[in-house]
């Protein structure tokens, strides 16, 4: 099993970037031996339209199970029920705190996308 | 010749310029570019001739066929199509027509059909030749549309084009092409502050042009001092008046509240015909 989390910075302390489509970075975490692998997203920070889209394969190519984040928009959502990624919205905190709440189970996924398009410009 | 009007900022009086100027020189032809809210017809009331639907076409995936190979997901540069999985999403909305998926697909899966992103209207006014686009709402991308009412013009006649605000895609889509642009501004910080970004944008498309200094007599001297600094001529000002601001919101262009203002705009009309 292995959780996306859209990431401010590359390591485990950093916070949770709010933004999923244009996120800096997501840690792809193993939550039982808390390896991880950082994925680049710089290349959809500046996209004009789409980022969401973008994230979300390069979510899904990297073999993560569930994303979390704090913002997920319609295309991203779309793209992300597609690949069979499970959303996991309103996510705050630090990376580390994100999946411990995940492996308590005190976080659920989501059903939909939780703001309109365009809202991490 | 095509002269389009431009501004940078918003609400400076493009189109106050726009159908002034048409309304001032004779047999011409205005395009309303600013599909987004256009509001030329306003003042220039033409009889409508004809109106058709604009589309683009746009990918459509024959999920029997497809096999998955990502090559057109691959090659949009818009993100129009995901391919994941044992699934091809189309994201109609951000595809730009180019049609590089379907001609791209190795197993021919992708045909095209069209989507109508807005309407395009034809109409006369007197000596004016109109025609307008009004883009469908909720469509978020305009340039189609303005390419569209553009290949609509009539050749070989004096065209006068209102372009949409701003420095971006749909601007720059209005205005290439043109032999001339008027920038259109307002002596005032954010009049000036858009208006440099509209200078540096049509010296790098190397479209001739100068500046018309609306409200001329509020605000401050800056907008002066950077035309004089950057050798560019002021062409008219426009003081503020309260009769032509009502004309205005009664929809009457103010050759004909003022009927003297319509030497003036021939005046400008020549002074450009003599810089192209």
């Amino acid at each position: 099993m292995k959780i996306a989390v859209s990431a401010q910075d590359s390591n485990l302390d950093a916070k949770i970037d709010p933004r999923f489509g244009r996120a800096q970075c997501f840690l792809v975490v193993d939550p039982d031996t808390w390896d991880f692998e950082i994925v680049d997203n710089k290349q959809n920070l500046q996209a004009p339209a789409g980022a969401g889209i973008q994230a979300a394969q390069i979510v899904s190519d990297s073999g993560a199970d569930a994303v979390l984040t704090f913002n997920c928009g319609p295309k991203a959502f779309r793209t992300l029920e597609a690949a069979g990624v499970k959303v996991y919205v309103g996510v705050e905190g630090t990376v580390k705190e994100a999946v411990e709440a995940f492996k308590a189970g005190k976080i659920k996924p989501t059903d939909s996308a939780n703001v309109d398009a365009h809202s991490g410009i | 010749m095509i002269i389009s009007i431009a501004s940078g900022k918003g609400g400076t009086g493009k189109t106050t310029l726009a159908t002034n100027l048409a309304l001032s020189i004779g047999k011409c032809q205005l395009l309303d570019c600013d599909v987004e809210e256009p509001n030329s017809h306003i003042f220039i009331k033409p009889r409508l001739i004809r109106s058709r639907s604009v589309s683009l076409p746009v990918p459509k995936v024959d999920d029997k066929k497809c096999t998955y190979c990502g090559k057109c997901s691959e090659v949009c540069q818009f993100s129009a199509l995901a391919v994941i999985r044992k699934n091809v999403l189309v994201f109609q909305e951000l595809c730009h027509g180019c049609g590089a998926c379907s001609i791209l697909c190795p197993v021919d899966a992708i045909w095209e059909v069209e989507r109508e992103i807005g309407v395009m209207e034809i109409g006369q006014a007197g000596d004016v030749h109109f025609i307008h686009g009004l883009m469908r709402i909720s469509e978020a991308m305009s340039p189609p549309l303005i390419k569209a009412v553009k290949n609509e013009a009539e050749k070989d006649m004096v065209t006068i084009i209102d372009a949409p605000p701003g420095t971006s895609c749909p601007v720059i889509e209005a205005v290439k092409d043109s032999d001339f642009c008027v920038l259109v501004t307002e002596p005032t910080p954010f009049g000036l502050n858009d208006l440099v970004l509209a200078v540096e944008m049509l010296r790098i498309l190397e479209i001739p042009f100068a500046v018309v200094l609306n409200r001329s007599d509020v605000g401050d001297d800056k907008v002066d001092e950077y035309c004089e600094k950057e050798d560019i001529p002021i062409l008219m000002k426009i003081p503020m008046d309260r009769e032509l601001a009502e004309a205005y919101s009664e929809g009457i262009p103010f050759v004909e509240a003022k009927p003297e203002w319509k030497e003036k705009f021939a005046d400008l009309y020549n002074n450009i015909i003599r810089m192209v």
